[in-house]
């Protein structure tokens, strides 16, 4: 095939490439035709998100490898491209009725989120800390100006600024701990760090810290979080639940790939780190959360909390282990984009609302809308036989075999304790006095709830599909 | 056929009970009394096929519980024994089925009160068919269900929901003793069917049971602990405060419960478990030592009661008290004999007191009645065939049982054989006495309430008939089945059902052989009786209560029938109770509660507030916590960290 230049293979970077240039495209027709094309340029932002997945599955199988080996495109690469696409398309979908209002009419958001994207597909394939640090700048740069994107408001702006600041400390970090590694290796591939790296020296530690100091920051985890709930209260809520579905996967996906491809040979040191924030945050996400009363600033703990689960299965260093955190975040996922179409269906007046009690009685106004949050509430918890379960079993499982009793014992107590906050929602909606009838969702949010919820119920129905793909996907790393 | 003896009653119980609300209160009594008097006219014809065609049948229901050692079957034995308990129990609970028609007919909930008896039938039969003790158990519970539901059945009335508990709690002390008589019975002889229970109990004579570092005759320790049962349920000394509080329930329920059938499961079980008893001489001498207590303690006590049920209760508790007399004479028969009778003329003087109640309005006080006679005639002559029956009047049905009884007592080889004769004759004269007592105060004399008095009326005919005829088994039930329970014929009657010593110097031969004086003094005892109820009620009614004035202390002692009740309360339910709220308050509330589900959710409310409060929202407490974290692990490497060279 004629994609090459300068002798590298353009064939695996193709959707990058094609998301990247309709980015460009969507940029010219909304500076020339103005603010009025905000729908269509959303419109057409989904159409490229869906043909970059295609694209990501059109793509020859077996391991791909370009530019030196900095960019890899293998199973694991293709099962957390199509996750980290299905968040973005599901975030434009529910931009829309964000985005078109009069008073912001605004087509960059869409245009900020394709880039994003881009740079979670390299961070994703990232094969060197070169196209690893590209990859988390170009996601990251887009997700500090979508957080300020209410300009008007005070606490988008705040949100958007502290997530500034702090991403700009941890990506300090980060380079600093490649760099680290980079002088104690001399080398920055991941291919060559294992080669190099078969015995941990301190210096060789101390990089491997910095480095996922700046990689805990993007997946929100224990002590890395402080920005978390901040931004996810403050940014507009289409935004939030962009930052609780796709960078997660990202972040998570180079997370695993960093640790499981360059530090083979000092996996007992990265799994100590790897261990303790994942209690931290287990145990920051069951506490915090109960003492929350605004509902993104939940889902913030939440999510925190449901990266430590995630990461239990990272901890264990194993082939199910993988397994597990990719099933993991394909379910949390789902029940992320679902919890989060209801939260942005919650409308009264014309306004929208995000404190918990404004979820009262919604089982006698909404009922469907109230049985979709009770199940994805349920999933959240893990309560059997719903996906979250499922996703929680696997992790524990592989926790188990790889020896971390300790470990999987704190993760089944803190998941005891956080599901006290999903079910106080699930009574407030169920036993509390109505204050009032909702507006109805738009039709996007009702097919996101619809699909997510189903999937939820009814995946341990069938649950091979996903459970075979993610085997496959975990062996390609090994 | 003895398939559907049992289970008809059950299907009764099942119709009326499930669907009780859609057929209709009418229906569910027609359905089960016609299902009862089926089952009775079965029930008849078992026991002429069993008792006089020689020959026991063993019908095999189903498999039950196969664990082990451990093989129960579900398994009807029909025997001479069982054939006597089917006819009692089907013949008492069928009257009282067509009584009750006429007696509930006003109560909302006659369906459910229907399904119960139904239920309390089945669960009699299911007791007097046992083949094993589990079944016999399975039964004894059933019945104590039921007089639970029924005692309580009224749950409206507080002092109802009381007497159903005080039931069910002193009958489960008495069921603690029986399940572990049965525990021991299997340990002993590693099983618990009754046939190979008395082929292997001979072998166990001598044999003793460690019991807590104490060796004891195995024998006599399983034959005390089931005793303990039979005295919880047959309401002897000690456990018998349960029967005259149980008379809060309908009246229909204490003729069938707490007179004919179930509190005569204690005495059955005894008679069953004959062959085991034979063997522990010592077991025998309890039994017959708390039977006489009991005769003579609860006729003193019936002297001067006032309510109508509660004489009448308290007259079933010494009955039963006769009863073990004679099985602790050995005279399994006798026992069962008056068993036989009692049910008729005992369930006549409830049913009697029940036409008396219903006539007065639900009124039971005694000293409130009087000079009935004239108003309800049908129910007198009933009430007084009764009272003769039971005072023991010649030719009557108690004259043959209870004389029976008194003499097997005299002929006994036991250590308390004088004891109990002493206090039986003595009883029975008391008996005399307050039967007397309970007629002429309720029918002659002055009527005490003229309004009552002129409102009182005659019962329905669906009440009447079962009086006429239980008052007809009263008198005939004597005399044509005496030599089949206390004479010549009982070897072929009962033939392997009962363990009797029938031998030339067996109890019975030496029952015939007693001096005439002796078995003429119940006689003697009854005329005493009713003279001096006579001269106290009729001639000089200032009389008793002179005597009342001048030995107040003993007059107080009896009316508060031997301060049992008092001496509880202080011995075992205030001790009970303060426990019970020491482990609710402490043991449950501070200590489990508060460690356990209260004490935790606290602290991570209190863990919930640190960790919101770390949330700052101070830019510069973010980035100083990411920078404690980095610092902190690498701390952890250099220092304290594993695998680090």
């Amino acid at each position: 095939m004629g994609f090459e230049i300068a002798g590298y293979s353009l064939l695996p970077v193709v959707p990058e490439l094609v998301l990247a240039v309709g980015a460009m495209a969507l940029l010219m027709i909304g500076a020339y035709r103005g603010d009025r094309v905000t729908g269509l340029v959303t419109g057409l932002a989904v159409f490229l998100v869906v043909i970059a997945a295609a694209l990501v599955l059109w793509l020859p199988p077996g391991r791909l490898v370009t530019f030196n080996g900095s960019f890899i495109v293998d199973d694991f690469a293709r099962f957390m491209k199509i996750l980290t696409l299905t968040g973005s398309a599901v975030t434009l979908l529910f931009s829309r009725g964000f985005v078109a209002a009069a008073t912001r009419r605004m087509f960059e958001f869409a245009i900020l989120i394709l880039l994003s994207t881009v740079g979670m597909m390299v961070l994703i394939s990232a094969g060197d800390l070169i196209s690893l640090y590209l990859g988390l700048e170009l996601m990251s740069l887009a997700l500090y100006v979508v957080a300020a994107s209410q300009r008007d408001n005070l606490k988008s702006t705040e949100a958007g600024l502290k997530y500034f600041v702090l991403g700009a400390l941890s990506s300090g970090m980060l380079l600093y701990g490649a760099s680290l590694i980079y002088g104690f290796t001399g080398t920055v591939s991941f291919a060559g760090i294992a080669a190099a790296a078969k015995s941990g020296s301190l210096g060789l530690v101390f990089g491997l810290v910095f480095l996922l100091a700046g990689l805990c920051f993007k997946v929100s985890a224990v002590p890395f979080h402080m920005w978390t709930p901040d931004v996810y209260e403050g940014a507009p809520t289409p935004v939030t639940a962009f930052f609780a579905s796709a960078p997660k996967v990202a972040a998570l996906a180079v997370f695993v790939r960093a640790t499981m491809t360059a530090f083979p040979g000092i996996t007992q040191e990265w799994q100590q780190i790897v261990v303790f924030v994942a209690i931290a945050s287990m145990a920051l996400g069951a506490f915090a959360g109960i003492g929350q009363r605004n509902i993104k600033r939940l889902m913030a703990y939440s999510s925190i909390g449901h990266m430590g689960f995630a990461l239990v299965g990272l901890a264990a260093g194993t082939p199910e282990g993988t397994q597990g955190v990719l099933v993991y975040i394909a379910i949390y996922l789902t029940m992320t984009l679902g919890a989060f179409a209801v939260i942005l269906a919650l409308s009264r007046h014309g306004e929208a609302v995000e404190t918990i009690s404004d979820f009262a009685g919604l089982s006698r106004t909404n009922p469907l809308l109230a049985f979709f949050m009770a199940m994805l509430l349920f999933s959240l918890a893990g309560v059997p036989p719903l996906a979250g379960f499922f996703a929680k079993f696997y992790v524990f499982l592989a926790a188990m075999k790889a020896g971390l009793f300790t470990l999987a014992v704190l993760g089944v107590l803190s998941s005891v304790i956080g599901a006290y906050y999903y079910l106080v929602i699930i009574k407030v909606m169920y036993f509390d006095e109505p204050i009032g009838a909702m507006e109805p969702a738009r039709g996007e949010l009702r097919a996101v709830l619809a699909v997510t919820g189903l999937f939820n119920m009814l995946f341990f129905v069938y649950p091979a599909p996903l459970i075979d793909v993610a085997t496959l996907a975990a062996k390609s790393l090994f | 056929m003895y398939q559907a003896i049992v289970f008809l009653p059950l299907a009764g119980f099942l119709i009326a009970g499930l669907f009780g609300r859609v057929i209709g209160h009418r229906a569910s009594e027609l359905v089960t009394t016609a299902l009862l008097f089926v089952s009775l006219a079965l029930s008849w014809v078992a026991f002429a096929t069993i008792g006089f065609g020689h020959h026991d049948v063993v019908v095999p229901v189903m498999e039950w519980i196969n664990s082990g050692d451990l093989k129960i079957a579900w398994t009807l034995r029909v025997d001479t024994l069982t054939a006597v308990m089917l006819v009692v129990v089907t013949s008492v609970s069928a009257l009282v089925h067509l009584y009750s028609i006429g007696y509930m007919h006003e109560d909302p909930h006659r369906a459910r009160f229907f399904a119960y008896l139904s239920l309390f039938t089945f669960a009699m039969l299911m007791l007097v068919t046992a083949n094993n003790l589990a079944q016999l158990y399975f039964g004894w519970e059933g019945v104590g269900l039921a007089s639970y539901l029924l005692i309580g059945f009224w749950y409206h009335k507080p002092e109802a929901n009381a007497a159903a508990i005080k039931a069910f709690v002193v009958n489960r002390v008495g069921d603690f003793g029986f399940a572990l008589g049965i525990f021991a019975v299997f340990m002993m002889i590693g099983s618990i069917d009754l046939e190979t229970i008395f082929a292997g109990a001979p072998a166990l004579a001598g044999k003793a049971i460690d019991f807590f570092g104490w060796k004891v005759d195995a024998l006599t320790l399983i034959c005390l602990f089931l005793f303990m049962g039979a005295m919880g349920k047959s309401a002897q000394f000690l456990l018998h405060t349960w029967l005259p509080d149980a008379m809060e329930g309908p009246t229909p329920v204490s003729a069938l419960i707490h007179a004919a059938t179930m509190v005569t499961a204690g005495v059955f079980m005894v008679a069953r478990l004959s062959p085991l008893f034979e063997l522990a001489p010592n077991a025998k001498a309890v039994v017959m030592f708390i039977g006489a207590t009991t005769a003579f303690f609860a006729a003193t006590v019936g002297l001067v009661q006032n309510d109508i049920k509660r004489i009448v209760a308290y007259s079933t508790c010494s009955q039963l008290g006769y009863m073990f007399v004679a099985m602790g004479a050995g005279a399994y028969s006798v026992g069962m004999f008056h068993l036989f009778t009692h049910a008729f003329f005992k369930a006549l003087l409830f049913l009697g007191s029940g036409s008396v109640i219903h006539a007065m309005h639900h009124e039971q006080d005694i000293r409130h009645m009087g000079g009935l006679k004239d108003r309800i005639p049908f129910t007198y002559i009933v009430m007084v065939i009764g009272t003769l029956a039971l005072t023991g009047f010649p030719l009557t049905a108690g004259y043959f049982s209870k004389d029976a009884i008194i003499e097997s007592a005299y002929a006994a080889h036991n250590p308390f054989a004088i004891y109990a004769f002493a206090l039986t004759v003595v009883a029975a004269a008391l008996t005399s006495f307050y039967s007397w007592r309970l007629i002429f105060k309720t029918f002659h004399g002055a009527p005490h309430d003229r309004h009552h008095y002129e409102a009182a009326h005659e019962s329905p005919l669906v009440m009447l008939v079962p009086l006429a005829v239980l008052a007809a088994g009263s008198i005939l039930a004597g005399f044509p089945f005496k030599e089949l329970f206390a004479g010549h014929g009982i070897e072929e009657f009962f033939r392997g059902s009962l363990k009797m010593d029938g031998g030339e110097h067996g109890i019975i031969n030496a029952m015939h052989h007693i001096p005439a004086t002796v078995a003429n003094v119940p006689t003697v005892m009854m005329v005493l009786g009713f003279a001096v109820a006579w001269l106290f009620y009729i001639r000089n009614p200032s009389l008793p209560v002179e005597l009342a004035r001048q030995h107040e202390g003993l007059y107080k002692f009896l009316l508060n029938k031997w301060y049992f009740d008092e001496l509880y309360e202080v011995i075992f339910v205030r001790p009970t109770k303060w426990l019970g709220r020491f482990l609710w308050k402490k043991g449950d509330g501070w200590l489990i509660d508060g460690f356990g589900p209260d004490g935790v959710s606290a602290r991570v409310l209190d863990v919930t507030r640190r960790a919101v409060a770390l949330q700052s929202g101070y830019l510069y407490h973010y980035a100083f916590a990411m920078l404690i974290g980095v610092a902190g692990l690498i701390t952890w490497f250099m220092f304290g960290g594993a695998g680090v060279h």
